[in-house]
């Protein structure tokens, strides 16, 4: 029974929003259960926090291994939260937008969250470069075609490309690097890419049906009833 | 003081690479920390020593450039923040140079946010660049700023067929009603353009399949490199343009600087951290060269074996 | 006497005269002032009547809805031109049942259309348009009272439905044929045949299993997929007794999960071996995530990571730390610029499609077997569509061949309705 409830609730929503998209008078009706769905994650959102606090104030307390960090994380955790939700420094009062010039959450968002995250995401020049090192290799027929249109790619997003090649005519401007580099996300990307997107959507298509017909279940839990 | 910076950034990186590609010949493993050395270095350097390059726009940039410069004075342009802290140095530089250009236009801008993140991004660029740059525009008749409103793709679903449904007042609780710029927009297809800028999800797509599409209104896109190329099978039908990364920005700021006196002296990051990324850019494909000749070295010894 | 008649004279004083010939100056130039500006009124009376309003206003029932949409075309004023045009805009008005006009909407000069969004089946609409100029407007003809008529189905879609008719019967129909004991070929992925083998090497090293589920919600059919997996993942940690650790970015995922989790452990007969701190929540924020992965991935060392869901900027974050701590790495997205990175780094990457394959290849049971076959039914039309598009579309556009003209036109109105 509890297996049967939430198949016949999938079955039930899943079949009424695929027939809403020919019945115009259900057309909302997708719109609507978008808006169901993000009003229960916003209260699911107590669980994670509360699930967040529990596990790092249980290694606080408990004096676990690498505590430091769950020090860092609950304090953060209720500085952001108390800031943002009192909207503290901030020039309008409580009626003003939470990010207004001068408030402490815009302060600690341009000085701590904005840095902390390009960091991170920087990282990614670094990953790009060790990966494209180690996997880069010439090791059969399309690896090494891969290999020359990642070349031109990476000389044509930069203005290396441009002094190569810039030299060629015109008429023959499809040769220059720069083009030859849009060329190559045009057609060959853009062929791989909705091939690859076509086969995305069917298999969206054949999960979703395995989802509403029941026949996938192992999301609930494996096969048992 | 540049060109002795620029001649010693050469000596090191050139001579480590030669230094790694030795190392590799000879058959030593390479650590990956020597990797991130050298990335950083070609990174730093053109930063301190402001080596900067010229940029040529490429054909996708240039679309989207002629679009907004064609659009007629008084023009509604919807640009949307989509976009987070770590997107912002990719992205910001764009939303920047656009917005300058839009309002050198004339045109009326309506801003807002998928991204609970980018709020404070918008905040930024009205705050960094359109008050002091643009004092004589009025916000709520030249500019509006919506905020944002979670919901992601339910937020588009709504606002493509009644704006003022979602978002009732502006970031300030102002009745958008009550502003001049609102008066005439009713739905997102009373809008002229609409400039997605992000990479993630919702982002440019999800602009394209709920508005753009059934609302028939162009969609101009600024993205993160990476997602660029997801980007192109759009174009140029059911997107006008596509800025992709910093360098689809720093385009964007050669043309503006081109074609606007007003925006010669203009602050131009994209254009700033081409030098890094082009330097970055040869580093890589200088680790690619070097890998696949210890590559081809050590399949040579394992052959003769 | 001449005199007299020289008496009879009126003898005007020279003040008087004086006063006389100014009023006449007054009367004549006040006369010729409004002559003057007769014309004037006359050229005012002009522009009014040069404000031409709208023509052809027509409005109709929108196709296909729920009879909240009327659509309005007119031809624009003659005046609206963009030199020397007079038109400033347009106003839409509407009356329900014959009641007070209401504005609609301003619109810019150019705008020949207008879409009623908020009409009601049961009222009575009529709409005018007034061409607006700088000190005159101009008010159209009204159209006919009409109402909004509701729709059941949208015609327009009629196309789409097929497709996707025939894509879900023939995955019905695959299901049905294995559930009959049809073998069904299926070709071998290496990603999931070496799922066993990665959980039995953490089990050996005595190392953790790292289970990332990408960073969206369960709204993402690839957060399901991943759920799926992980629902046969786990149930190979809780016989081999190895060691799971899940942090998600989502608490909706986190309760799944947990669910998913519990379940499998159950099912393998020890559910005292479950802990509700396998699955831990840490942000919705992307980087905060991924520095937390990170971070885990450092100290803690699992000897197999699992990437598989929604995966953005951090996929080759992930996979680099992953790859540099010696871990097998099997992974999967379904977001096309991702998966390059994943490919680079990891040991086994699952592309686009397989992510959602796994889950019914990895159950080996027919009845999920069956809907890859169907979806193959799918893939062929596509291939189909694209071989016979691009052939009509070279052949349309090399020879302008009437016939081929008809099929391309075809193929692109059955592709093009939403």
């Amino acid at each position: 029974m509890k297996r049967q409830i939430p198949l016949l609730i999938t079955f039930f929503v899943g079949t009424l929003l695929i027939i809403s998209v020919f019945v115009p008078p259900l057309g909302d009706l997708e719109r609507d259960f978008t808006l169901f769905f993000d009003i229960i994650a916003v209260f699911a959102f107590f669980l994670g926090g509360g699930n967040l606090l529990r596990i790092h104030l249980m290694k606080l307390a408990n004096r676990r291994k690498d505590w430091g960090f769950s020090a860092v994380t609950v304090s953060g955790f209720l500085f952001m939260l108390a800031i943002g939700l009192f909207k503290v420094g901030n020039p309008g009062g409580i009626a003003e937008a939470v990010d207004a010039e001068g408030s402490w959450f815009k302060v600690m968002f341009d000085n701590v969250i904005n840095p902390l995250q390009s960091t991170m995401y920087s990282l990614l020049a670094f990953f790009v470069a060790s990966a494209s090192y180690r996997a880069f290799r010439a090791k059969n027929r399309e690896a090494t075609m891969l290999l020359i249109a990642a070349f031109i790619i990476l000389l044509g997003r930069t203005p290396l490309g441009v002094m190569l090649t810039g030299w060629i005519p015109e008429w023959m401007s499809v040769a220059q690097i720069p083009n030859l580099a849009v060329w190559i996300m045009n057609s060959p990307n853009l062929a791989g890419q909705r091939a690859i997107m076509i086969g995305i959507s069917l298999g969206v298509i054949a999960t979703s049906l395995r989802l509403i017909l029941g026949v996938e279940r192992s999301y609930l839990g494996g096969d048992s009833d | 003081m540049t060109n002795i910076g620029v001649i010693l950034t050469l000596i090191v990186i050139f001579g480590g690479l030669l230094w790694l590609l030795v190392r590799s010949i000879s058959g030593r493993e390479v650590d990956r920390r020597i990797i991130f050395l050298f990335i950083f270095v070609s990174v730093a350097a053109p930063i301190i020593f402001q080596i900067t390059f010229k940029e040529r726009a490429t054909p996708v940039v240039e679309a989207l450039f002629a679009n907004i410069d064609g659009l007629p004075a008084g023009s509604k342009v919807l640009i949307s923040f989509d976009f987070d802290p770590a997107m912002a140095p990719e992205v910001q530089p764009m939303a920047n140079a656009m917005s300058r250009h839009c309002l050198e236009k004339g045109h009326k801008i309506v801003f807002m946010s998928l991204w609970a993140t980018g709020q404070s991004l918008m905040t930024t660029t009205l705050s960094r660049v359109i008050l002091p740059e643009f004092p004589e525009k009025v916000n709520g008749v030249d500019y509006v700023n919506v905020g944002y409103k979670a919901g992601n793709e339910g937020v588009l679903n709504v606002i493509v067929s009644d704006f003022k449904k979602m978002f009732p007042t502006d970031v300030n609780g102002v009745p958008l009603d009550s502003t001049q710029l609102f008066r005439d927009i009713r739905s997102c297809a009373d809008l002229d353009l609409i400039i997605a800028l992000g990479g993630g999800r919702p982002g440019p797509k999800e602009w394209v399949l709920f508005v753009g599409d059934p609302a028939d209104v162009p969609v101009g896109v600024g993205v993160a490199a990476v997602v660029a190329p997801q980007l192109y099978p759009y174009f140029p039908q059911q997107i006008v343009g596509i800025l992709g990364g910093v360098k689809g920005a720093a385009e964007y700021e050669q043309l503006l600087i081109a074609t606007h006196d007003r925006f010669v002296d203009m602050e131009t990051p994209g254009i700033d951290m081409m030098g890094p990324q082009t330097l970055a850019h040869v580093v890589i494909m200088a680790f690619i060269v070097i890998g696949n000749i210890a590559f081809f070295r050590s399949r040579s010894k394992g052959g003769s074996k | 006497m001449i005199v007299e008649p020289q008496q009879a004279r009126v003898v005007i004083p020279g003040t008087v005269r004086f006063l006389l010939l100014a009023f006449l100056a007054v009367v004549v130039s006040i006369t010729s002032t409004a002559t003057a500006s007769e014309p004037n009124a006359d050229s005012t009376l002009l522009e009014t009547q040069q404000v031409e309003p709208v023509t052809s206003l027509v409005a109709q029932d929108f196709k296909y809805d729920n009879g909240e949409r009327i659509e309005l075309f007119w031809v624009p004023s003659v005046d609206d031109r963009l030199v020397d045009g007079l038109v400033t805009g347009y106003e839409v008005y509407r009356t329900v049942n014959e009641g007070d006009p209401q504005r609609l909407a301003i619109l810019p000069p150019g705008a020949n259309t207008f879409r009623d969004e908020a009409a009601e089946i049961d009222s009575v609409y009529s709409y005018y348009i007034t061409t607006l100029a700088e000190e005159t407007s101009a008010k159209s003809v009204a159209t006919e009272p009409m109402t909004s008529e509701r729709e059941w189905l949208n015609r327009d879609r009629g196309y789409l439905f097929l497709i996707a008719f025939v894509i879900a019967a023939a995955v019905i129909f695959f299901v049905e044929t294995a559930k009959r004991g049809k073998k069904l070929f299926i070709r071998k992925i290496a990603g999931l045949e070496a799922i066993d083998d990665a959980v039995g090497r953490a089990t050996e090293m005595g190392r953790p299993v790292l289970f990332v589920p990408g960073i969206h919600d369960m709204d993402d059919v690839q957060t399901l997929a991943a759920l799926t997996i992980l629902g046969r993942v786990s149930r190979t940690i809780a016989d081999y007794d190895s060691k799971i650790f899940m942090p998600v970015s989502r608490s909706l995922v986190m309760t799944a999960a947990r669910e998913t989790i519990k379940s499998s452990y159950m099912a393998a007969g020890r559910p005292d071996a479950y802990n509700d701190d396998m699955v831990n929540y840490v942000t919705d924020e992307q980087f905060g995530y991924v520095a937390s992965v990170d971070g885990l991935i450092v100290r803690e060392k699992p000897a197999t990571i699992f990437l598989l869901g929604a995966f953005f900027a951090e996929s080759l974050i992930l996979a680099e730390t992953g790859n540099s701590v010696g871990a097998i790495q099997i992974a999967g997205t379904a977001r096309p610029a991702q998966l390059p990175f994943f490919i680079a780094a990891c040991d086994f990457t699952l592309i686009g499609e397989e992510l959602f394959a796994a889950s019914a290849y990895l159950s080996d049971e027919p009845k999920q077997l069956g809907s890859l076959k169907g979806q193959d039914v799918g893939k062929g039309i596509a291939m189909f569509f694209v071989i016979a598009g691009t052939v009509a579309a070279t052949i349309s556009y090399a020879w302008d061949i009437g016939p081929v003209n008809d099929v391309l036109d075809w193929l692109n109105q059955v592709f093009s309705s939403n």
